[in-house]
């Protein structure tokens, strides 16, 4: 387990005060001007050194993401644009830091700036997330009025702007193309790439755009160096993370753990075990709602990062680890996401928006057990026209939980489907 | 994508920013680069949906998409994308009842009965007296205090059956419930008692580091 003296995340709860005073006395804003001074190549190496990927699901290096931008700012200006369109089910870190750690985000953001050679950042807040915006625009006003945002941050000659953009209820928005069209004020719909953001982005500039918890987590690296993170989680999924675990478990909550974790220690630790005890477990969905469900046998032994987690056919995703037991209708549960897919799908690729629907319609049907038992391959051979066929990765989030369940849970399909039929062949007897 | 295809019909015929607004209006599009004013257009949609009282009405989004020099189309396909903005006049409290994974698999089916049952409406209507409109939300990005709602512009999570009745009579009496978690703790840590954290750890982490 992982100790209290190496948490990143120490008023992840906000038990204690959330001010820029208090924020100081638990060592944010400490050195960041020196880390600056030390140069943009170095930045970008020791955030590459220490391992760390992307904490907004698909788990990319963060400083390689980095490394992408011009080494030099021509005529068009550079962006860092901070995502924090938290939308993913099961997940719910980032509204977390955003009102209870947000110097750690914008301590992040300055050292960020610095390293991609920005000087203004935009933070796309979901638009449900008034509280939080709230919280993180008092938190930019402390930090400007002490000097460590605006023209000469935190002393150390790099100016940084940052403003709060508030989104207005669209999943699709987390997706990092489609959130730089909404900051532009049009529809979020995905780009098409190449060209990708670090060579035209926002406002046709260079641009990253970086997870929350990601940027919240490079202040505590630089300062406790890139062994530190990297010595902590395992080879290639390194440092500590935030999980969000919902669902069927005794005590629900966020908690910052080591990577690679085991899923079983994870909710027996700090979530006073599934309900009912582990035997009572029936499967996880480890990493929010677009990452394929694992059942039982998997979760005894597996573990939380993102290389263990594809080698069961599953994803680390956003770490939020969605638990079932085994009073819930497992059909049902992947029919709602299924809606979930085709209420956000944006409507421009036909396969997503066309298969979306399809697919929810189908397994609306499946729940019941209204299907004929070859329907359950043509249900899964459409998850696969979906999958790969569209701009961004929405139809591949809609396919993979459908897969999952195929793949995991087909007798209850197979059962269901028998079921229905005997009942109606009874009826007409 | 938000298929929010209300009638524009009973537009009142126009619209302006008060003068607070108009100036909160100008730092908004202050914070974009001058030949991307666009940027602001959602900012403002908002700003002139809160000042209407929850809608947006066909005035207000022409009159914004005037500001920022876009297209009125722009401003159209803009509202009737994102599912927040509302095209018709909505109560005064608009309850969100969360229905996703995470709040379905604690009880989001029985928050929405009670909460049709306490209004006596559907989800998409609003109450006769014009103080509540109900509606189902998707995932809302509080799971580990599920289930929950979102009443207006705060979070009522942890919630069971008379709880939620509790918020809303309150909201309904006029007065103000306490938001966030219902069961007594602060925030996302174990309702049980903290894992992680204990009080001295910010201390300790500071002699350690």
């Amino acid at each position: 387990m992982l100790r209290d003296k190496d948490r990143i995340f120490t008023n992840i709860y906000g038990l204690q005060d959330v001010s820029l005073e208090a924020a100081r006395r638990r060592g944010d804003w400490k050195g960041t001007a020196e880390f600056i001074a030390k140069g943009r190549s170095w930045l970008v190496d020791e955030v590459k050194n220490s391992g760390l990927r992307g904490r907004g699901g698909a788990g990319f290096s963060t400083g390689m993401k980095w490394s992408f931008m011009p080494k030099e700012i021509g005529d068009r200006p550079h962006y860092l644009v901070i995502n924090a369109d938290e939308g993913e089910p099961g997940t719910c870190k980032d509204r977390d830091i955003l009102r209870h750690e947000p110097h750690k985000l914008l301590e992040g953001i300055v050292l960020a700036c610095a390293a991609v050679g920005a000087h203004a950042c935009y933070v796309y807040t979901r638009g449900e997330f008034f509280r939080e915006a709230e919280a993180l625009q008092t938190a930019i006003d402390e930090a400007a009025a002490a000097g460590l945002l605006g023209k000469d941050a935190c002393g150390s000659g790099w100016a940084v702007d940052v403003h709060v953009h508030m989104g207005a209820g669209a999943y699709i928005c987390g997706e990092e193309s489609a959130l730089l069209e909404s900051l532009e004020g049009k529809k979020g719909m995905p780009r098409l790439k190449p060209p990708f953001p670090a060579n035209v982005g926002l406002f046709g500039c260079p641009t990253t755009v970086n997870n929350v918890e990601s940027i919240a987590s490079v202040p505590e690296i630089l300062r406790r160096g890139a062994t530190w993170f990297a010595g902590l989680g395992r080879p290639k999924n390194t440092g500590t993370k935030l999980f969000c675990i919902s669902g069927h478990v005794n005590a629900p909550c966020t908690v910052e753990e080591e990577m690679g974790v085991s899923l079983r220690e994870l909710i027996e630790t700090h979530c006073g075990g599934v309900r009912g005890g582990w035997d009572n477990l029936l499967a996880v969905i480890p990493g929010g709602s677009s990452v394929p469900v694992i059942p039982k046998s998997v979760c005894d032994s597996v573990r939380m990062d993102f290389d263990s987690l594809q080698e069961v056919k599953s994803g680390l995703g956003t770490a939020a680890v969605i638990v079932m037991d085994k009073s819930t209708d497992i059909v049902r549960a992947i029919t709602r996401l299924a809606r979930f897919y085709m209420h956000e799908s944006c409507g421009q690729c036909t396969p997503c928006r066309e298969g979306t629907g399809w697919m929810w319609r189908m397994l609306e049907r499946m729940s019941v057990g209204d299907a004929a038992l070859e329907e359950i391959d043509v249900l899964d051979d459409v998850t696969r026209q979906v999958e790969g066929h569209t701009i961004c990765a929405l139809g591949d989030a809609a396919a993979w939980p459908i897969q999952g369940l195929i793949r995991h849970f087909r007798p209850e399909l197979e059962r269901r489907i028998a079921a229905f039929h005997e009942s109606k062949t009874r009826k007409v007897a | 994508m938000s298929t929010n295809n209300a009638p524009m019909c009973g537009q009142p015929a126009e619209f302006a920013f008060s003068a607070e607004n108009a100036a909160e209006a100008k730092r908004i599009l202050a914070r974009y680069p001058e030949s991307f004013k666009s940027s602001a257009l959602m900012p403002l949609l908002t700003l002139a949906q809160d000042q209407i009282g929850g809608w947006l009405s066909k005035a207000a989004i022409d009159h914004v998409c005037d500001l920022c020099g876009v297209a009125r189309i722009q401003g159209y396909e803009v509202a009737t994308f994102y599912s927040m903005y509302n095209l018709q006049p909505i109560g005064r409290h608009h309850v969100q009842v969360c229905t996703n994974i995470s709040c379905w698999l604690r009880g989001s089916d029985e928050i929405l009965e009670t909460c049709k049952t306490f209004l006596g409406i559907g989800v998409g209507e609003t109450t006769a007296d014009g103080l509540f409109t109900l509606n189902e939300a998707e995932c809302l990005g509080a799971c580990v205090n599920a289930p929950m709602v979102q009443i207006d512009r705060d979070y009522y999570e942890d919630l069971d059956r008379n709880r939620i009745e509790a918020v809303l009579l309150a909201l309904k009496a006029g007065t103000a419930p306490k938001p966030g978690p219902q069961n007594g703790r602060r925030s996302s840590e174990p309702v049980t008692g903290l894992t992680t954290l204990e009080p001295d750890a910010a201390g300790a982490k500071a002699g350690g580091a």
